[in-house]
């Protein structure tokens, strides 16, 4: 019975799914909607599951004696959070509460497995980063209105979480650079298109053209306001036309692909993802 | 202003002639005034009346208010149409706003239901209930005035509509196009299963990166290093999720009987749970549940960017000697493959993400390129009933191929008419 | 992945280490900040569709705008938001924010506030006027639920979000009453950087509810959009830190960040394009390494 129930809730909901689709008559409708609703119910809950996971491998990680110095200090840590939530239910206390004493079971847990790893300062940063965010959002930002501007939650979201994030996002340029020069080389006839298209839409793209106008003598100005304007249009057709072709191909395709995994998911064919063969 | 004669207060002389021209002298002054003291200020009390009056003018009411229960749908909702006001750029031009009233008889009360801006000549109500007449007014609302804010913007009201009811309909008719490309779709993939659990060989073109997986898993053992497997960034409802942890089943199996060690680190708890699920069984059909640890399939963060990072750090510290990257990505793919490349790693990537896979196919040995990573499963499984799938869907594909080709023939030569039956509602 | 090849000057042209190439990019990025050089922006067509779509509606129309986006597409986009709300207030068009991501209300907060004067409360002030919360804008917060979200919104906005971020329930709020679905907005600004975004708004509430749609989004993903805006469906987009500068010189923000960004996004491209180029050179002159049996690589 363990793969057969996620098997039948599997079929009986994504015909339930298909069939609203084409049947807009109640129950129809109304089904995908609480179908939609659970799955966002069951996906909130797991988040717990997630992190407290992330808690105690993090805890595996800084052998006995960093253990329980560490969960000593993140406990005063919670139990000065929870003195200080605001009495919301749900937005204050009671997730502290629920939290301190995971915690407290997980360390218990773990005590006696835990070993100092080689990465022991990143999972004691996780587990301090982890705190800090949860007690700064929970107990000391107004409860429900934490996100408001001007809260500690809003601080540290302002002034650590987007600046991290930025940088993750900013490291693509060195590496779209560092990929490019390895990837753009005219190996064969389309590696040599490829390299073609890439050239106008990089140069297209920007004003590049106009920029390299400044450095030149005015005479010549006519000229890279032209060539700029014939780079802009090459970029705009090589996305409008060839990249509009080739993304609808590619997407057909996944969309012929998404169809047939489905199917074969729904009438149980495909089982490997719950543990099936 | 002329200087005035000077009236002396000595007594007026009785001369009769002086007397009259002191009086026009006079009677010219306070006309001379009274025309200054006109041109400064103008004659207030009509001029302002006709202002007021055009503020105070209402739009012309729509006409043609029509009232139908909405098609294709649950019930509950009715579409009003109305044709624009006549005073709607044209007239007095003065149209602001239009408010949709709604009653259960002719005559009313009304309640409003909606307010639109000037243009709008349509609306939809989806708070009604089913088998219940309603009737609907509209109400032009004028714009107001500048000059005269504190004068409330008149209102015009139109006729009553006639009475509409909502109701429910079984089939939605502006879908049945996709419901016989669904027929045709799932009719051909069932044949095809059907085919291939007789018995019949079905050809399927080699993918070198499904080729390549052996490989890979093997030069993981050989150097006693591990092999990362990233099932994507999205949750277990993306049927990519799905497809990618399909896989891992079959790259799990391949490295328990290698003796290979795994890792899996993912972005979201429900695709932890489906990923141990589906580790566990594959190291239990390899005979070897003893080398399971559901400690190799574990959490990181839900954020982006935060699971970039933390991926990042592990391939630096650990070295793995294979990287597999199947599912759903978005920014963090190149960040991951370009690190996975600096660290000599052979890296197998598969994603439907149109976006991501210029990126995947610069940075990786092996790319799936959308639909290959939802073949991928069958592929290295080579169950007949899988690959029956893949055939049936290739039926799909020509199919579209003949629609394509068709419809550039059509309007290559100006026929548009029939576009309009591939438009799903 | 094979390692470069020892030996000969192109040999090593071919397979410079990467920190060579990082360095030259990093400072082709931060140079131009210090340069005094304005690039000439040239507007495209699907941003100036954009722009003329927003100004066909009249005053007191109601913008929705989804902010499905986080810190780290900010560069892009912040700047669309930035020149969308100045657009917003300048011509007195209302504001109903709202995102499908959860940073997204904040970072709609985090504009708002680089665009007035003060901070951002109930009462705010741009160009001596003053716009009250709850009558000229509202913030509804951010909702779980990715494109059923959208769907719900089609039927009503109040079952989709039934309270705005601060707690407040939706019919208190002036600028909501009225605004039952998709029917009593003018237009939908969406700005996004992945999923949910750009695209389901469009097969949602552009194909299902019929709302007229507009689109910020990044260089990434505007790709994927483009077939929307030749489809009709989207009014114009705005693709990547170019959209946005394009999209500032429109609607008059002065040193924008998009504007001057582009210098910076100008000597990068260069650069790379430079890499590219040399990269070839070697590869033509330096002889080809033979193909690995199997592989095809592009």
């Amino acid at each position: 019975m363990k793969r057969e129930i996620p098997l039948i809730i599997t079929g009986v909901v994504g015909i339930v799914f298909i069939v609203q689709f084409f049947i807009p008559h109640e129950p129809f409708s109304s089904l995908s909607d609480i179908f939609s609703d659970w799955f966002s119910i069951i996906e909130a809950c797991a988040i717990w599951l997630g992190a407290l996971n992330l808690i105690k491998l993090s805890l595996d990680k800084l052998g006995k004696p960093m253990l329980l110095v560490t969960s000593a200090i993140v406990v005063v840590a919670l139990i000065v959070g929870i003195v200080g939530a605001p009495d919301e239910f749900l937005a204050g206390r009671f997730p502290l509460i629920l939290f301190a004493v995971a915690f407290l079971l997980m360390a218990l847990g773990q005590y006696s497995r835990s070993k100092m790893k080689p990465d022991w300062f990143f999972a004691l940063t996780t587990i301090a980063s982890f705190v800090i965010m949860l007690i700064a959002g929970l107990a000391f930002s107004g409860g429900r209105t934490f996100q408001e501007p001007g809260t500690h939650y809003d601080y540290l979201y302002r002034s650590v979480y987007t600046p991290l994030s930025s940088t993750m996002f900013a490291m693509l340029a060195f590496f779209v650079a560092s990929a490019s020069y390895r990837a753009f080389r005219a190996r064969n006839r389309e590696a040599a298109m490829l390299l073609v298209a890439a050239f106008f839409v990089m140069a297209g793209r920007v004003p590049l053209a106009e920029f390299l106008g400044t450095l030149t003598p005015d005479a010549f100005s006519g000229a890279w306001a032209t060539t700029g304007g014939f780079l802009s249009g090459a970029a705009d057709w090589v996305m409008n036309f060839p990249n509009a072709a080739g993304q609808r191909a590619i997407m057909i395709g996944i969309a012929l692909g998404i169809v047939s995994t489905s199917l074969r998911i729904i009438l149980g064919i495909e089982r490997s993802h719950i543990g099936g063969e | 202003m002329p200087t005035p004669t000077i009236i002396s207060a000595r007594r007026p002389t009785s001369h009769p002639r002086v007397f009259t021209a002191v009086i026009a002298t006079l009677a010219l002054i306070v006309a001379f005034g009274a025309r200054n003291v006109a041109a400064q200020e103008p004659a207030e009390v009509t001029d302002t009346t006709a202002i007021v009056e055009a503020a105070l003018t209402p739009p012309a009411p729509p006409a043609n208010i029509l009232a139908d229960d909405a098609p294709n749908d649950a019930g509950g909702a009715i579409i009003v149409r109305w044709d624009k006001s006549p005073d709607e750029g044209a007239g007095l031009d003065n149209v602001g706003a239009y408010q949709l009233l709604r009653g259960r008889s002719p005559n009313g009360p009304f309640d409003t239901v909606g307010t639109m801006t000037a243009g709008m000549t349509e609306f939809n109500d989806g708070d009604v209930e089913d088998g219940i007449d309603y009737y609907y007014v509209v109400e032009v609302i004028a714009l107001p005035s500048p000059d005269h804010p504190n004068v409330e913007p008149p209102v015009s009201i139109s006729r009553p509509s006639q009475p509409a009811r909502s109701s429910a309909q079984w089939i939605h008719m502006g879908r049945l196009n996709s419901l016989l490309a669904v027929v045709i779709l799932a009719s051909s993939i069932l044949y095809f299963i059907s085919k291939a659990k007789g018995g019949e060989k079905l050809f399927i073109r080699k993918i070198a990166g499904l080729e390549a997986v052996d490989e890979a898993v093997g030069r993981a053992t050989e150097m006693g290093r591990k092999i990362f497997f990233i099932p994507g960034i999205q949750d277990m409802n993306n049927v990519q999720t799905i497809a990618g942890v399909t896989i891992l089943g079959r790259v799990a199996k391949m490295a328990a009987t290698y003796d290979a060690k795994l890792d899996v680190p993912v972005p979201r708890s429900l695709v932890m749970v489906a990923a141990r699920e589906t580790v566990k069984q594959a190291y239990l059909d390899a005979g070897r549940p003893d080398a399971y640890d559901e400690d190799m399939v574990h959490y990181l963060t839900d954020d982006q960017f935060g699971y970039a990072a933390g991926v990042d750090g592990m391939f630096v510290r650990q070295k793995p000697a294979t990287i597999f990257y199947m599912g759903a990505f978005f920014a963090e793919s190149l960040i991951l493959a370009e690190t996975g490349n600096s660290i000599g790693a052979i890296q197998i990537a598969g994603t439907a993400m149109p976006a991501q896979l210029p990126f995947f196919v610069a940075a990786c040995d092996y790319t799936l390129i959308g639909e290959e990573l939802f073949a991928a499963s069958a592929y290295l499984s080579r169950e007949p009933k899988q690959l029956g799938s893949l055939k049936g869907q290739d039926v799909g594909k020509f199919f579209i191929l003949l629609f394509a080709i068709g419809g550039i023939l059509l309007a290559t030569f100006g026929v548009y008419n029939i576009s309009h039956w591939f438009l799903v509602r | 992945m094979a390692k470069g090849t020892q030996g000969g000057f192109w040999q090593r042209l071919m397979a410079i280490d990467r920190r060579v190439i990082f360095l030259a990019v990093g400072i082709a990025v931060s140079a131009p900040f210090f340069l005094p050089i304005s690039p000439k922006i040239h507007i495209t067509p699907e941003v100036e569709s954009l722009y003329n779509a927003l100004k066909e509606l009249p005053a007191g129309s109601k913008v929705l705008f989804p902010f499905d986006y986080d810190p780290p597409s900010a560069p892009e986009l912040q700047p669309m938001a930035v020149a969308a709300i100045t657009y917003c207030l300048e011509n007195d068009l209302k504001m109903v924010i709202m995102g499908l991501w959860p940073q997204g209300p904040q970072q709609a907060n985090l504009a708002l506030a680089s665009v007035i004067e003060g901070e951002v409360g109930d009462v705010i002030t741009y160009n001596g006027k003053t716009f009250k919360y709850g009558i000229d804008w509202v913030n509804l917060g951010f909702q779980e639920g990715r494109e059923f979200v959208i769907q719900r919104m089609g039927s009503s906005f109040a079952a989709a979000f039934p309270r705005d971020y601060r707690g407040t329930p939706v019919d208190e709020l002036d600028l909501m009453r009225g605004v039952t679905n998709f029917n009593n907005v003018d237009f939908v600004f969406s700005l996004s950087s992945g999923y949910p975004g750009t695209i389901e708004w469009v097969q949602l509430a552009g194909d299902r509810f019929h709302a007229r749609i507009g689109a910020g989004n990044t260089a990434v993903q505007a790709p994927m959009v483009y077939p929307y805006y030749r489809a009709g469906q989207l009014t114009g987009i705005l693709g990547g830190m170019k959209g946005a500068a394009e999209f500032e010189v429109l609607v008059g923000v002065k040193g924008g960040f998009g504007t001057r960004a582009m210098l910076s996004q100008t000597f990068s491209h260069a650069i790379i394009i430079f890499f590219i180029i040399v990269g070839n050179i070697a590869f033509f002159v330096g002889g080809r390494p033979s193909r690995l049996k199997g592989t095809e690589e592009v």
